[in-house]
């Protein structure tokens, strides 16, 4: 090679690798490594130590094996009850809330939007725990209330119930977690251009119908955010379960999530040894489950918002 | 007709003003409730949940069980060295990742992009399970490195997603006349890019903070001895063993919420504007 060939080259930059190394290292080892690695696990089976390859087999146990799948469907369904819960209440709310702290000149606005987040720091053991204890019969806070308002006739051990439990957490969770959407749809709301408020004025469309009309349509595209953020939280929940209810997400397991299926099932419970590749299996439905979603919001719903948006 | 009008917006804003009193108290009240119990004496608590501690009912009997059964300074010093390190694990390496997408071309700059982001959407928990035979394997069960390294890749997508977009604006004319200097690529990055993004770098540290010092999976699955509990796991086990001592449970959770509230009132600007200027992007 001569001496011009060289010089044509371009110089190897070297500081991109460098940039990137850290980042792509820790990452690559700790994310997407395990995350392959568990889909592998999810083929084998465990036999005197010994990993053994089985194809499809533990998919066929959760799924033809009454004592798994009768787990696994019950766990799904109440994550898909968790889900909707969510979607009919914490996005309409948050939506009202957005709409009403994004009103030009209204007074306390900082303090509203401060104290409707608060909850949204606090962790998951902080609102399951205060919950508990503030629907707690024993205590009797929540009949107290209830019954100033002259509703005691309503009250129940709500999260002792099997009827009443999962309802009853998927309200403290979207407590908890309102402060996402009305945030991020405050921000939309508030990015609406000047010029599109004051041309609806002058055709006479103010007020309520003014936001139906005009608002809402603009600021689909963050509800649509709002949605995938929700769905891929919501199925992976664990944390506020494994609080409130334990791990065996009781009364009769009416509040498992398949978060907390996979917990028991890696680490065990009672009678039951815990079991890696059948976890592994759980967690790759876990994984199919939510890139379905993620592939229905990027190919179906985004695509479509932004040419609605044009 | 305008007096109509102007009565009209009055009501609809006393209504409105109404409805978000109603639920800012839905959102503090459970809250406040904690805090003022976890003073009082036990009988107190239950004789009248809902008023301020008193000179009669005053009592700190909660707060010296915990402090006295528990190892809460522990805790805490575990959750600050966890999130702490982690946080600045993620805005170095997520900051240098950043400038390498958002600065040069190369090939397979936009695949590059593509692979880190998948974090943001698909959940580091579903992974658990190889997570935990690395640790085993490498014997950093029970260790802080365990929680950092895997909070470090979890937060990262999300970091150099925001961190590029804004590295994107730092004006070209400003790192080519750096160049022109002769300052090399990495001066460039740390004396100039890296100081001009600095309120984004301080958004992405608030976002990735939360998580973290909220996470309950990864402390209870990797490291759950007394030595490296955080204060989330150290207050669920707590908790769940005191379950009947009223007075000690009410100030636990008060201690854990505190420090989040001190942090949240001092920071909330900073995280209200963050997540403000972000969706607005």
């Amino acid at each position: 090679m001569s001496d011009d060939e060289i010089a044509a080259r371009p110089p190897r930059r070297w500081h991109i690798a460098v940039f990137l190394a850290p980042a792509v290292a820790v990452y690559t080892a700790l994310m997407i490594v395990p995350l392959v690695d568990t889909l592998r696990l999810s083929l084998f089976t465990t036999v005197d130590n010994q990993s053994v390859f089985v194809g499809f087999t533990n998919f066929v146990t959760l799924f033809g094996d009454l004592r798994w799948s009768k787990s696994f469907w019950n766990a799904l369904q109440n994550n898909v009850v968790f889900f909707i819960i969510h979607m009919m209440i914490q996005n309409p709310v948050g939506i009202a809330l957005a709409a009403m702290l994004s009103v030009p000149r209204l007074k306390g606005r900082t303090f509203y939007r401060t104290a409707i987040f608060l909850p949204t720091m606090l962790s998951f053991v902080i609102v399951g725990f205060v919950w508990k204890l503030i629907l707690s019969p024993i205590w009797g806070v929540a009949p107290g209330i209830l019954g100033a308002l002259g509703l005691k006739f309503l009250f129940g051990p709500w999260l002792g119930l099997e009827s009443s439990a999962l309802i009853t957490l998927s309200l403290i969770s979207v407590w908890q977690f309102v402060g996402i959407p009305m945030m991020l749809i405050y921000a939309a709301l508030l990015a609406i251009p000047e010029e599109v408020i004051e041309a609806a004025e002058l055709d006479g469309i103010t007020g309520v119908g003014q936001f139906f009309k005009i608002k809402l349509p603009l600021v689909l595209p963050t509800v649509g955010i709002v949605s995938i953020l929700t769905f891929v939280g919501n199925f992976n929940a664990f944390d506020l379960v494994y609080t409130a209810q334990g791990a065996m997400a009781g009364p009769n397991f009416s509040t498992d999530l398949l978060g907390t299926y996979l917990y028991r099932t890696f680490f065990g419970f009672q009678l039951q040894l815990g079991d890696q590749n059948m976890g592994a299996t759980i967690a790759t439905m876990m994984f199919l489950i939510i890139l379905t979603g993620v592939m229905i919001y990027l190919f179906a719903i985004q695509t479509r918002m932004r040419r609605y948006q044009l | 007709m305008t007096t109509a009008k102007a009565r009209t917006s009055l009501i609809r804003s006393g209504l409105m003003h109404l409805a978000l009193i109603a639920y800012t108290a839905l959102c503090l009240a459970p809250v406040v409730l904690i805090v003022i119990n976890s003073m009082k004496s036990r009988a107190a608590i239950f004789s009248s949940p809902m008023s301020l501690p008193g000179p009669k009912t005053f009592d700190l009997i909660g707060f010296t069980t915990v402090i006295n059964q528990g190892n809460f300074a522990s805790y805490f010093s575990n959750s600050l060295i966890v999130t702490g390190t982690s946080i600045v694990a993620v805005l170095l390496f997520g900051a240098m990742a950043a400038f390498a997408l958002s600065e040069y071309r190369f090939r397979g700059n936009t695949l590059m992009g593509l692979y880190l982001a998948l974090g943001i959407m698909i959940p580091i928990r579903l992974g658990t399970i190889a997570i935990l035979n690395i640790m085993v394997a490498t014997r950093l069960v029970n260790t802080h490195l365990a929680l950092i390294l895997v909070y470090t890749a979890q937060g990262l997508p999300l970091a150099i997603f925001i961190l590029s977009e804004f590295m994107h604006a730092v004006s070209s004319d400003l790192k080519n006349a750096a160049r022109i200097d002769g300052l090399s690529e990495y001066a460039i990055f740390f004396k100039l890019v890296l100081p001009l993004t600095r309120p984004a770098i301080a958004t992405v540290a608030v976002f990735t903070m939360i998580p973290i010092w909220n996470d309950l999976w990864f402390p209870l699955i990797l490291a759950p001895g007394e030595a490296t509990k955080t204060v989330t796991l150290g207050a669920q086990s707590f908790i769940g063993q005191y379950v009947t001592n009223w007075n000690a449970v009410l100030a636990a959770l008060t201690l854990a919420i505190l420090p989040v509230l001190v942090l949240y009132l001092a920071f909330s600007r900073q995280l209200i504007r963050g997540l403000t200027a972000g969706a607005v992007k």
